[in-house]
């Protein structure tokens, strides 16, 4: 089902489908944010934390002496004094080890090796200058084929039983049912591709204030946390304090995108300093720290191979994957499914078997994996499959689009248990792609295509369909490290008839305090604008696994909904005592109870609200407030169609974005214009991986991209102009229709912008890029067809 | 980041930072946009033990016609520049490629040309239109041609004490184009490959005089001077630019980087020359 939504409140109440303003902007725009740097405590020390210039070095040994003597320093800390209170190694997120400071050998270009405690941050920076280490340089390995060669070093010689790189291998779908679709197909279409490794490089880096009260025992830890409650636990569990003295906060936070997500070893590093000095220690990472040593994304090798029958019907899937985990397994995933969610990369397309298979690799570069505005692995599998269909249809000889059209999954099949046992909540690609097309006047764009051809001009038009899975997820499948993936809202409606709403969700730019406020609208009437809503303390918030992977308003959103519906129950009875009515006598309009066939006979929610702290029925306890916690019964699975039109100039190998037409279908729309806001915000950052953007590394395991001089970030002036569409498809098991969407726009549109150069390219005979489509690699494949 | 220490004294007036930078030595630095200077601080691959900041001193930001040529002050920044009602093309192409807007509105055209990173934009256009430097010391002031101002890998000709406080770029008599040709990835870059072309066209029609320099293909801004010479005393036609581009990719030797292969850089050398030059040519012609 399709739908263009009304919104069902007033402008003033606000509800869902309104774009109200954004309740946060007032205090960012005013340079009103508090962020963990702007928390500044008396008797607080700041810290510096030596890196490792070595991507694989054996640690000789560390003299700090010099470091130790310069005026101010409080104290240096090695893996070696960390290693007494048994914390030189931490647990990851992965289950995993990670080392907090390098005691043996380092593993990674930046790793921590030392850490100094000083008066004031200018000094800690001097003196981890002076720390003195004496490396032995090992051989790196800088690609998991590399740490595949039977001579190669083995990097976690830390694992007694670890005798090779390997870091897991893991499979789904049916591999019978595949060869033999493979074995009968009349075409086979293959692929071969490098997603590269990409960082979120959020604009604010990660940092920690810890504060280790000695005489209270309380550990109040501000950190740069999307999952507070999460590190919460994981802080009780690797330093050994008990949970009720653990409290985090995390403040205003400047772009997470999956780097927040991860504990560090700073932040370990900090806490046991706060701990053994009994002060505040403030760390905030430098630029370079953050690209060098914290969550990257993608570094996934990936072959892919599409089998066909007569008519071009895909009939199976095949993927092999070599992914790229850096020194430590730290990816942060679901416990149950090693490689993320890669097996959603049948895609949007019906085909009868699929078979994936990936093999992760330790490598001496760092660790991470997930990060970056992506479902786990969500991002790579949909770039597999939509570059797949592409070569598919020009391999047969087929338009693209007609291709998809032919194998879309039909909007009839929903619920659609796809060949690796995801079940599709809901979905209808053809209409999606359909008003793409449309909009852009396909058939004619095409014809302009052969025209600028034949005038020596390269246009090319790349589509991608996606399909995403997020919002985990049903408890029964999903956990990090066993922390199931619930998530909570507690409502408080207070007398006067305002509310605050606290979630175990945690922003991070993405309008939380205005959307979720919106939902609360919408199923009480009570205007958004009357609604706090509260994040990221967790002495305050309920319990909840944090902001990522789509899942705050498929899961929170979904609480929030329903607490507001439970507590709307309980007004109702309240309204009829006030009324003097049978409850079942009342009928809702948003913000009201009324007598039925009497309007005018009626209690407004704030009349309610009132009554239920002045004047509750007897027998009813009073207040009206409760908490929710959400489990959902499946991931949601919002997709789009985006099209890009770009123009090469095959001489230089510049191209540029004439056109990116996206259509999103997220299910129902909260704040229209915050979506928005996410659409542009992905799209953006899809082109960004797709032109610009990598982080990569020579032979010696140098990272290049320690600075923004190097690691690119696009600004206003090379961002494309976004035109924007959209179909509703609501999910038919969320309590109001919503999917997620902020990630949508990253995972879809690397693949339209890739197709598209191809697509400009296929006169000289290209057939495939990786990314970045950087201007030399199109000249050479330009070369090469000379 | 966090830079080393190091003090700073604010100069009033010209003679003060000259005496000061005098007394320094080797320890000083100049400080206007610190564009520059103040991120190799923060990464501490630069740590002066003292900066002179000049941003006080008046009349240094001046962008004037003097004597047949157009004189930017050591306090133009880039934004004049661009802002500026430029005569010269190539000066006029180039100033918006310089940095991003955020840079451009503190860092100083004489600043960048003094630091004579190769990478940089200015020192192409200069040699392209044949500029001269200034360069006031305490005991006064050298007009140093561009060509022997610009030495090597980020140095200059500067003697101890002396400080750059004028450019100069020569208005010429006939038909004059000129371009700016920058490959970056992205605004803010520093140049994949650049080049800066000036042609001045005799009444004839033939080619009195071409500068063709390039950027971040070799160790130092280039003049591409065999690419000069082939277009000197003929008349432009597409040939004569393929012969004078071909000459200029001969005269790069760029390496192989992050952003992209020697070979890819010598061929947009090529490219970029042979467009630059039917630019320039159709500006001379308007």
């Amino acid at each position: 089902m399709t739908t263009l939504q009304e919104p069902a409140t007033s402008p003033e109440i606000g509800g869902i489908g309104h774009s109200v303003k954004r309740q946060e902007d007032d205090r960012f725009i005013q340079g009103g944010g508090t962020y963990v740097d702007d928390v500044v405590l008396p008797n607080m020390a700041h810290m510096a934390i030596l890196a490792s210039p070595f991507a694989h070095a054996e640690i000789k040994s560390i003299d700090t002496a010099a470091a130790a003597a310069v005026p101010g320093v409080i104290a240096v800390v090695t893996g070696e004094l960390l290693a007494e209170h048994n914390l030189a190694w931490m647990p990851t997120l992965s289950g995993d080890t990670q080392a907090v400071l390098a005691t043996d050998k380092v593993r990674f270009q930046g790793q921590e090796v030392a850490a100094v405690i000083a008066e004031d941050p200018y000094v800690a920076r001097d003196a981890v200058l002076l720390i003195d280490v004496d490396y032995e340089p090992l051989a790196p390995i800088t690609s998991p084929q590399q740490g595949l060669e039977p001579d190669a070093p083995i990097i976690r010689t830390d694992k007694e039983d670890q005798t090779d790189n390997v870091v897991y291998d893991w499979e789904a779908g049916d591999e019978a049912a595949t060869d033999a679709a493979f074995a009968q197909a009349v075409n086979v279409v293959e692929l071969e591709t490098f997603y590269p490794r990409s960082h979120p490089a959020p604009l604010e880096t990660c940092a920690v204030v810890a504060d280790l009260n000695p005489i209270t025992g309380k550990a109040t830890i501000y950190l740069t946390s999307q999952a507070p409650h999460a590190h919460r636990t994981l802080f009780a569990l690797v330093a050994g304090l008990p949970e009720q003295n653990i409290r985090i906060i995390s403040p205003d936070i400047g772009g997470g995108f999956g780097n927040k997500v991860p504990i560090y070893p700073g932040y370990v590093v900090a806490t046991a300093a706060s701990l053994l000095l009994g002060r505040p220690v403030k760390w905030v990472q430098t630029r370079t720290e953050n690209l060098l040593t914290t969550g990257f994304a993608r570094d996934y090798h990936m072959k892919g191979a599409l089998a066909l029958d007569a008519d071009g019907r895909i009939t199976a899937m095949r993927a092999e994957i070599l992914s790229d985990q850096g020194a430590f397994f730290a990816d942060a995933q679901p416990s149950k499914f090693k490689a993320g969610l890669v097996h959603i990369c049948t895609g949007s397309y019906d085909m009868g078997a699929a078979h994936v298979k990936a093999r992760g690799v330790y490598t001496n570069k760092a660790p991470g994996g997930v990060a970056y505005r992506c479902s786990f692995r969500v991002t790579e599998a949909s770039y597999l499959i939509e570059r797949l269909a592409d070569n598919a249809a020009h391999q047969i000889g087929m338009d693209p689009a007609a291709f998809r059209m032919l194998n879309f999954i039909k909007p009839e099949q929903f619920p659609y248990e796809s060949a690796t046992g995801f079940v599709y909540d809901s979905g209808d690609y053809h209409t999606a792609l359909q008003k793409v097309l449309d909009e852009v006047d396909y058939e004619n764009l095409r014809k302009e295509q052969e025209d600028a051809r034949a005038e020596g001009r390269y246009l090319g038009i790349g589509i991608a369909s996606f399909t995403e899975v997020v919002g985990a997820g049903p408890s029964r499948d999903y956990d990090i490290i066993g922390l199931k993936m619930f998530d909570s809202a507690e409502l408080r409606i207070h007398p006067t008839g305002k509310a605050i709403l606290k979630l175990g969700v945690k922003t991070q730019g993405q309008g939380h305090e205005t959307t979720f406020a919106q939902i609360v609208a919408e199923e009480l009437g009570i205007p958004s604008t009357d609604i706090a809503v509260q994040e990221g303390d967790t002495d305050n918030t309920p319990y909840g696994l944090g902001t990522y992977a789509s899942r705050s308003t498929p899961v929170g959103g979904a609480a929030t909904a329903i607490i507001a519906r439970k507590l709307r129950d309980k007004a109702r009875l309240i309204a009829a005592h006030l009324l003097e009515a049978n409850p079942d006598d009342l009928e809702w309009e948003p913000g009201r109870f009324f007598v039925k066939g009497s309007p005018d006979q009626g209690s407004t929610i704030q009349e309610i609200a009132f009554a239920a702290y002045t004047n509750h029925p007897e027998g009813m306890e009073a207040g009206l407030e409760g908490v929710h916690y959400y489990d959902p019964p499946n991931m949601t699975f919002p997709f789009g169609s985006y099209l890009v039109v770009v123009e090469v100039d095959p001489e230089t190998g510049t191209w540029k974005v004439d056109r990116m037409v996206a259509l999103d279908d997220c299910g129902v729309r909260i704040n229209p214009m915050i979506v928005e806001g996410q659409i542009h915000g992905g799209l953006t950052e899809g082109f960004a991986k797709s032109n610009m953007q990598w982080l990569t590394f020579d032979e010696d395991g140098n990272c290049i991209g320690s600075n923004f001089m190097d690691y690119l970030v696009p600004t206003a002036y090379e961002t494309p102009k976004f035109e924007l569409l959209e179909t509703v498809t609501p999910s038919p098991h969320h309590p109001i229709g919503a999917k997620g969407v902020g990630e949508s726009p990253t995972v879809g549109s690397p693949a339209a912008y890739v197709n598209a150069v191809i697509d400009a390219l296929r006169p000289f005979g290209v057939t495939t890029l990786d990314m970045p489509i950087l201007p030399d690699r199109v000249w050479a494949a330009v070369k090469a067809a000379d | 980041m966090y830079p080393a220490a190091f003090e700073v004294t604010k100069a009033r007036t010209l003679d003060e930072a000259l005496a000061k930078l005098a007394d320094l030595g080797d320890d000083g630095r100049v400080l206007a946009g610190g564009q520059s200077l103040i991120p190799m601080m923060k990464l501490r691959v630069a740590a002066p033990t003292h900066l002179v900041d000049i941003n006080e001193i008046p009349d240094l930001d001046g962008i004037k016609q003097v004597n047949g040529h157009m004189s930017v002050g050591a306090l133009a920044r880039h934004a004049d520049v661009v802002r500026a009602d430029v005569a010269n093309h190539t000066v006029a192409a180039a100033a918006p490629w310089v940095a991003d807007p955020v840079v451009r509105n503190r860092g100083t055209m004489c600043g960048s040309i003094a630091h004579c990173d190769p990478e940089g934009d200015w020192n192409s256009v200069m040699l392209a239109v044949r500029a001269q430097v200034v360069a006031t010391s305490s005991s006064g002031e050298r007009v140093i041609p561009i060509d022997e101002f610009v030495k090597d890998f980020f140095t200059n000709s500067l003697q101890e004490g002396e400080m750059v406080t004028e450019v100069r770029v020569p208005n010429y008599a006939g038909a004059g184009g000129g371009d700016y040709l920058k490959l970056e990835r992205k605004i803010g870059d520093y140049a994949t490959v650049a080049v800066a072309i000036h042609l001045d066209l005799a009444g004839d029609g033939t080619i009195a005089q071409a500068g063709v320099a390039l950027t971040a293909v070799n160790h130092v801004n280039t003049r591409a001077s065999d690419a000069e010479a082939i277009l000197v005393g003929n008349a432009p036609s597409e040939e004569l630019f393929a012969a004078a581009a071909d000459a200029a990719a001969a005269a790069a030797d760029p390496v192989s980087d992050i952003r992209g292969p020697a070979e890819y850089k010598r061929d947009v050398v090529r490219v970029f020359t042979r467009r630059g030059l039917a630019s320039a040519l159709a500006k001379a012609q308007d």
